[in-house]
């Protein structure tokens, strides 16, 4: 199948909401030819609402679906047709009460694919996902992890051109999460699947996705690739969902060839930006950009505070550490520093970070 | 006492002895009663998967007339085929009244609302995430529907053989439109009735626990498919 855009699923003005409920609002995306494309946002943002509309499942309340180029119609036979390019790994994916080798042969058996052919294609799938000796037990008798990859290969035996993936990993452990992480990547590049997958995860999307969207209230609020959305967050919600746990209020003070001195509270802060003096900007910082120490080190950083902590709390291997350096830092340190350092309530530090590591953005664009 | 007694004995004697008669009108029974429990099946399968599926105004309306017809009594059934069938009937003609034929309708009558009132209980008890799931991997409606039916298998059999139980227990319809001609359209309830009233006690008590006993094995055969 040649064409000659590279963009295979495009929406265009969706909306779509249940009963009184605005799930999704003017959503317009593009996706090419073997993209991989992570949806991000929290629960109840939309992003199965968005995937099921794009899987046909559902007909949007308003706007475009086009497939390939076509405009699919609201109802009719070519729906089934675009349908069987796709397919959709739903959240918490049901097997049918059917043996693991039925349960995958099933959406081979409906496209009219032969008896020998899905044999060969089933046991081959199965091979790929680990789950070769379970052909002939009930897919109801597996566990979590098992269930997912049956879900898993029952998508890819159909080699489709477009692979929609819901939370794929949610509810796994650790391990079962690595390996369908490590299954979707391989896929994505030894087929060039397109893929489309919603997650609220950031790290994953990070890890599989070549471009990044953010959704939030059913609105697509950033695209870009994962620096852009996780060190250049749009807005203020952008920030606050991909883990900018500083954000803050300051007004710039003076402007020297694209860095910026920033006037928070009596504190001046320096930031590459290009504002003009007297725009009112939230700078954002990210925990793990902060350096602690206990002198304050010649460095190339350009900010430099001296601070009190506040708080210290422990998260596996980090402590996070809460500062005041007239206003309130939170900084991430390996829990070995944090000891070194000997962080406690009280403690006299300084928190050093590059103009580099500041993100600024304009306050009140947030919709 | 004695008489429950000598029922039993007498239950057992016919049964080892596989008394002529008695093979005779309980083959009847289970031909009759099976080929009304298969047709009916065939009818209130597709269209219980039919009447799940779609959306419709007054579905749950229908549903409730199915439901209340359940418990139809069997004499009502009688007299509908009755009126039907009958010399003076307006199918009269096709003389088919104190037939088995005419045993056979009057019981597919009888257990289509339960058959299909059941059949769709059972398809509500596939969740929608499974339907979601079919249509996703590219089912077809249709192929969709012979999913859904298979995913609820067990409950649908289980429908199934009510539906067979109760066409196998009446005895108000088969006695009114069969007539209990010896012979031609006996069955194990209408023998029980006659020989009852003839004061025949212990060999209508026979009949009646040969009766059970075919419930016993057609149960303990559903247990064995539905562990599988």
């Amino acid at each position: 199948m040649k064409s000659f855009s590279p963009t295979l699923v495009e929406v265009v003005d969706l909306s779509h909401s249940y009963g009184e409920r605005e799930v999704l609002q003017g959503l317009n995306l593009s996706i090419d030819r073997g993209e991989v494309f992570a949806l991000i946002g929290p629960t109840g943002a939309g992003k199965t609402t968005l995937l099921r509309i794009i899987d046909l499942l559902e007909v949007p309340g308003a706007g475009e679906i086009y497939f390939d180029g076509k405009c699919i119609p609201r109802s009719g036979k070519q729906r089934l047709e675009i349908r069987r390019r796709m397919s959709f790994i739903h959240q918490k994916p049901q097997v049918f009460n059917l043996s693991v080798y039925d349960n995958v042969a099933c959406g081979l058996r409906w496209r009219g694919e032969g008896k020998d052919k899905t044999a060969e294609k089933v046991d081959h799938i199965l091979e790929m996902v680990g789950l070769e000796g379970y052909k002939n037990r009930n897919a109801r008798t597996l566990s979590g992890g098992e269930v997912q990859r049956v879900a898993l290969a029952r998508a890819l035996v159909l080699e489709p051109e477009v692979l929609l993936l819901d939370e794929p990993t949610a509810n796994l452990d650790p391990v079962s999460t690595a390996k369908i992480e490590q299954l979707i990547s391989y896929v994505a590049r030894q087929h060039n699947t397109t893929m489309i997958m919603a997650t609220h995860d950031m790290s994953q999307g990070q890890k599989l996705a070549d471009r990044i969207g953010v959704l939030l209230d059913g609105r697509l609020v950033q695209t870009g690739n994962a620096t852009d959305i996780f060190r250049s967050p749009q807005n203020e919600e952008v920030a606050h969902f991909v883990g900018m746990e500083n954000i803050i209020e300051g007004v710039i003070i003076a402007n020297n060839e694209g860095i910026a001195t920033v006037n928070i509270g009596g504190n001046a802060l320096q930031a590459v930006s290009n504002y003009p003096v007297g725009k009112e900007v939230y700078a954002c910082i990210r925990p793990e950009d902060i350096t602690l120490s206990l002198s304050s080190t010649q460095s190339s950083a350009r900010n430099s505070f001296q601070a009190k902590v506040t708080r210290v709390t422990t998260l596996g291997p980090l402590s996070r550490v809460e500062i005041n350096c007239g206003f309130r830092l939170i900084a991430l340190v390996t829990k070995i520093s944090a000891e070194e350092l000997n962080l406690q309530v009280d403690r006299e530090v300084y928190a050093t970070f590059k103009a580099t590591g500041v993100h600024i953005m304009e306050k009140g664009i947030s919709q | 006492m004695t008489e429950i007694w000598h029922g039993l004995t007498k239950a057992i004697e016919l049964l080892i002895s596989l008394d002529p008669e008695v093979m005779e009108i309980t083959g009847r029974s289970l031909r009759i009663s099976g080929t009304s429990c298969l047709l009916a099946s065939l009818i209130c399968l597709p269209l219980g998967s039919l009447i799940h599926s779609h959306h419709f105004r007054g579905k749950r309306a229908l549903i409730n007339i199915i439901q209340t017809l359940f418990s139809v009594p069997t004499v009502v059934v009688g007299l509908f085929v009755f009126v039907l069938f009958s010399r003076a009937g307006p199918l009269g003609e096709l003389g088919i009244f104190f037939t088995p034929t005419v045993m056979v309708i009057g019981q597919m009558i009888l257990i289509t609302p339960l058959l299909l009132g059941l059949t769709i209980s059972a398809l509500s008890g596939v969740s929608k995430e499974i339907v979601d799931t079919a249509t996703s991997l590219g089912a077809s409606g249709f192929q969709t529907v012979w999913l859904v039916l298979r995913e609820a298998r067990y409950a649908v059999l289980a429908a199934v053989i009510m539906g067979f139980g109760r066409a196998i227990s009446e005895v108000g319809c088969a006695l009114m439109v069969g007539g209990n001609i010896k012979g031609a359209t006996r069955i194990i309830t209408t023998a029980i009735s006659l020989e009852s009233s003839k004061g025949e006690l212990e060999l209508a008590m026979a009949l009646g626990i040969i009766l059970l006993f075919l419930a016993l094995i057609i149960n303990i055969a559903l247990n064995r498919l539905q562990q599988r």
